[in-house]
């Protein structure tokens, strides 16, 4: 069972001028949907197609088109969560966000604000072995992804492409539980893990497929626990939203820079404005995105062209049954299973390939030794040349293989890093390797007998100072294991050392 | 046979299928016929070519034995549907030039049928308007006068261009829609039967939205029977219309026995309107009593919200409107009007929608906005939606009672004068709808049937309401009204 018991993170304090301030963060993140179609129509989702090469109709608004809700979609929301802990509502309902932007083709996006899909959930964040923050989960809602305006491309025009029109975007909204840049980034990457773990979304936020929304402000210390008391509101600060966020470090760095821009003027005696504003990493600084004259007024209503959306417990129940361990408790089952260290735990459920690759090397074997090869050698040499785990060159077989001749002693410790680095480069069974390429140790004590007796013979001043001071005996081992080519078997020269120098 | 084109559905079947006539000569004879009559106005793309293909393939089809519903059989489309590589603009300038890739899962229906497509048909822009009066292509003229008096009349709206091609036997039949009467008022101003089914029944796939939530297709014909085939054909499920409704389509036709003895009509006291014309009140007071000596009971019911209705869904449908027709942005299709230098998108917006959208389009619009804006949203939607909810449960608790069908007049008044209402106050204009919108919020199948003519020789039209999916009784009870009025009369030629 999962230990639950952790303690909370200390909140992020910043000096102002004339006193301390806290932060309070929430987060709104937009995770696109893992789905090979979108959420309304079947047009393909493919990331990087030709630009407007999957457009449906209803993509394009085209007059009297009609959105058809895609099934998959909303069991991939339900999936998520599931994974959150989060309530499913069995009733929800799509409403529309009405606005004008080139890049949305209906004048409207297709969302839920009334009525969500799921409601309340948690996401535990950890900060460090026993630290951690809970950060509740207000509600999930589905929601189409809007095109893509392109201003680049000529002096005098525009450019939509709107191949990701209509793509469906799941909206996981925080409370404002987050308490600091450093756990606002770890808040995102713990999700981004819990979705990849349940194949929701891909979480790359290079490409835009999970992007944030975070919402900003400043308290004085000891507000935030009046808030968490009361759940009201008045005790916090005004917040401001920072739009679309798709980097962790620009995420932390527009969050200092606002809090300290909000500090400025609390602290100037100002008021902080209730607004929308974007993040400029060259400038470093957070500006408003529009005046109140342009503020919209989205005027959402129930969308007529979709019914209320119903499922049925059974379905529900159907998916949770489905639903895969998730990084929390396979992180327990490692450090319980393996006697994995909390860190190295940490390490190897990270990503849900890799937690696969070292069960499956882990499978029957040491399970520290299995993490240590998996965290040390194969991430190592795989960062070297900047590949994930899904690349590597080397399977869960072959590194197995070499670990397991290493615990039958045919090689040692530092010649399976050598096996490793062959497996690496130009692949092979390892066991076939070794006997190839004579790597095999040398663990005939004969051999090894005359080895040692030949160094004897030879450096007999050597031998008496040795019977004098036995730990002079490591000398011997080296001088055989040098005339072995480093091939004998280490443990078996030194107990025939220790022998030879009559130490037993 | 001479005048093919005065044909209706069911005779020209009969008589296609008996070799009496082909689809190739039907369609001939109305095709030169729209040719003849642009003065009505009500054909505004016309497609001959498409036609006489149509009909030459449904011709061997009828000789092999393999005639589906429509075959053979020419009618109009309602500009208001896409019809695939022909021009489908919903009367609007917006949608200039606009040819849809896709065909309307209605219109392909029809097609699948057999039936021949003759052309698009006038309506008001947008579907919105009672006169078609709103048209980019001008209006409509009813194929009917006043006795004695050459002043053009309205042929109602929005599928006026249906109505009056029917009345004026262009076409055999046509498509309409109705989103508050645009296919009753329409056809009982022009002496022609129009039936708008239960919302869910006909697909809405490939039909320029005007408020999703009350539009529906339906058919345009000159009798009962005609439209009780036609309906049958353009119903289906469609999955890819959420709201459409997965239900078998009975054989309409088959139950039109004339037989309404022991149905129970309901007479609703809220629909005897203040200031109502006696010859309306003349009309519906004998449409009561032909029913009664058909055989039903006549009882008095009270549908207690029905008062509510009209502002309610002059609240809802601009709502919606607003909303769907967003999408007419001079982005991707349609017109997009002249940019100056240093236009930006915000300029092109305004520029696109004002010139293209005609000012009762854009007066629903302002107003859908407006009642969907912060801090109107509930005093004006929500209410509206509670209201449309009441109006609802008011039909629900008459049809518990027993209540088969439900009988009040289609209109008002007979068609009144083109120009008329111009500079009439708007919303004198939408009182035209005061009987049908009900009909619409509660989304309940509703009929209107000729059931006789004013003291100016003007056709009068009485409306049916029938439980919900129950089309088939519905259109039943109107075949005995239709039986019973027995309504003749034509307009006289002068186009």
């Amino acid at each position: 069972m999962l230990d639950l018991t952790f303690d909370t993170p200390k909140p992020k304090v910043i000096a102002g001028a004339r006193q301390d301030w806290e932060l309070v963060i929430g987060m709104e993140v937009h995770a696109q949907v893992s789905s090979k179609a979108k959420l309304f129509s079947g047009a393909s989702t493919t990331f990087g197609a030709e630009p407007n090469s999957n457009v449906a109709f209803v993509d394009a608004a085209m007059p009297g088109m009609l959105p058809v809700i895609n099934e998959f979609c909303v069991e991939q929301a339900v999936r998520t969560g599931l994974g959150l802990k989060a309530d499913i509502n069995l009733f929800s309902a799509f409403d529309r966000k009405n606005y004008f932007y080139p890049d949305l083709p209906q004048g409207y996006q297709i969302s839920q604000l009334y009525h969500p899909i799921v409601g309340e959930g948690e996401v535990i964040v950890e900060m460090g072995e026993g630290i951690a923050r809970q950060v509740r989960i207000e509600r999930i809602h589905l929601e189409q992804d809007a095109g893509k305006s392109i201003h680049d491309m000529d002096p005098a025009m525009s450019f939509v492409d709107l191949n990701r029109t209509g793509v469906a975007l799941m909206e996981i909204v925080s409370r404002p539980d987050i308490r600091g840049p450093e756990e606002a980034a770890a808040y995102l990457g713990k999700l981004r893990q819990i979705l990849r773990y349940l194949g929701t979304c891909n979480g790359d936020m290079q490409s835009g497929a999970m992007r944030a929304d975070v919402n900003v402000s400043i308290c004085e210390p000891g507000a935030y626990e009046r808030y968490q008391e009361t759940q009201d509101f008045s005790h916090l600060g005004t917040r401001c939203e920072i739009k679309n966020m798709n980097s962790m470090r620009f995420i932390q760095q527009a969050i200092m820079v606002e809090a300290e821009r909000q500090i400025r003027i609390v602290e100037g005696g100002g008021k902080v404005e209730q607004e929308t504003r974007l993040y400029d990493p060259d400038k470093g600084e957070t500006r408003s995105m529009r005046s109140k004259e342009e503020a919209h007024d989205y005027r959402y209503f129930p969308d007529p062209d979709l019914l209320p959306l119903e499922i049925e417990q059974a379905w529900v129940d159907d998916i949770k049954a489905s639903l895969p361990e998730l990084p929390d408790d396979k992180k327990a089952r490692f450090m319980g299973d393996f006697g994995l260290t909390d860190y190295d735990a940490s390490v190897l459920t990270a990503e849900v390939e890799a937690a696969s690759y070292f069960e499956a090397v882990a499978k029957g074997r040491d399970g520290k030794q299995a993490a240590n090869w998996v965290i040390n050698e194969l991430f190592g040499r795989l960062k070297k040349e900047e590949h994930d785990i899904t690349q590597s060159p080397v399977s869960p077989d072959q590194l197995g293989g070499i670990i397991d001749l290493i615990a039958k002693g045919d090689i040692s410790g530092k010649i399976a890093k050598d096996v490793f680095e062959i497996v690496y480069t130009e692949g092979g069974d390892p066991a076939e390797i070794v006997e190839a390429r004579g790597m095999k140790q040398v663990t005939d004590t004969g051999a090894i007998e005359a080895a040692v007796d030949e160094i004897i013979a030879a450096n007999p001043a050597q031998v008496e100072k040795a019977k004098q001071n036995p730990k002079l005996a490591g000398w011997f081992v080296g001088q055989v294991m040098k005339a072995t080519g480093g091939k004998a078997n280490p443990k078996a020269v030194n107990e025939i050392v220790s022998a030879k120098l009559g130490q037993q | 046979m001479s005048e093919l084109n005065k044909l209706g559905l069911a005779q020209a079947r009969d008589a296609l299928r008996k070799g009496d006539v082909t689809s190739v000569e039907l369609t001939e004879a109305c095709l030169k016929e729209i040719d003849g009559a642009d003065a009505l106005g009500a054909f505004v793309h016309k497609t001959p070519e498409i036609a006489m293909e149509r009909a030459a393939a449904a011709d061997v089809r009828i000789k092999a034995g393999d005639a589906p519903a429509m075959c053979g059989l020419p009618i109009g489309i309602k500009d208001l549907f896409c019809t695939k590589g022909v021009a489908s603009q919903a009367a609007s300038r917006i949608l200039e030039g606009f040819r849809p890739e896709y065909e309307s899962t209605v219109s392909q229906n029809l097609a699948d049928a057999g039936a021949v497509m003759l052309g698009k048909l006038n309506m008001d822009e947008f579907a919105m308007g009672s006169s078609n009066e709103t048209s980019v292509y001008g209006n409509v003229v009813n194929p009917w006068r006043r006795a004695g008096d050459d002043a053009a009349l309205t042929p109602g709206g929005s599928s006026g261009g249906s109505a009056s091609a029917v009345a004026a036997d262009l076409c055999l039949a046509a498509t309409g829609t109705d989103t508050g009467g645009s296919i009753r008022q329409p056809a009982a101003f022009t002496g022609t039967v129009g039936i708008k089914p239960t919302y869910g029944r006909c697909s809405r796939w490939g039909i320029v939205a005007f408020a999703s939530s009350l539009d529906q297709a339906g058919p345009m014909t000159k009798t009962v029977r005609d439209s009780a085939i036609m309906l049958g054909a353009m119903c289906s499920h469609d999955p890819k219309d959420s709201t459409s409704a997965d239900l078998p389509v009975p054989d309409f036709e088959a139950m039109l026995t004339g037989d309404i003895r022991g149905k129970k009509i309901g007479i609703p006291r809220e629909y005897r309107m203040e200031g109502m014309p006696a010859e309306i009140e003349a009309l519906w007071q004998s449409g009561t009593d032909m029913l009664r000596d058909a055989g039903a009971e006549i009882v008095d019911i009270s549908l207690p919200h029905t008062k509510y209705a009209l502002p309610a869904y002059y609240v809802i449908a601009p709502a919606e409107a607003s909303s769907n027709l967003a999408r007419y942005d001079g982005v991707r299709y349609g017109r997009r009007a002249a940019m100056a230098k240093g236009d930006g998108i915000t300029e092109m917006y305004e520029k696109t929608r004002a010139e293209g959208f005609g000012p009762e389009v854009q007066r629903r619009v302002m107003i859908g906005t407006y009642v969907l804006s912060a801090g109107f949203y509930d005093a004006y939607y929500n209410r509206a939606r509670k209201v449309r909810t009441l109006i609802k449960k008011d039909f629900e608790d008459v049809f518990a009672a027993g209540v088969d069908a439900i009988l009040t007049p289609a209109t008002p008044s007979a068609a009144f004068g083109l120009g008329e209402m111009t500079d009439a106050d708007p919303v004198a204009m939408y009182l035209n709808d005061v009987f049908t919108v009900t009909v619409n919020l509660a989304g309940l199948p509703g009929i209107a049937v000729p059931a006789g003519v004013n003291g100016q020789g003007l056709p009068l039209g009485l409306q049916l309401i029938g439980r919900p999916w129950e089309e088939g009784d519905l259109l039943n009870t109107a075949y005995a009204l239709e039986a019973a009025a027995g309504f003749v009369a034509k307009p006289e030629k002068w186009w």
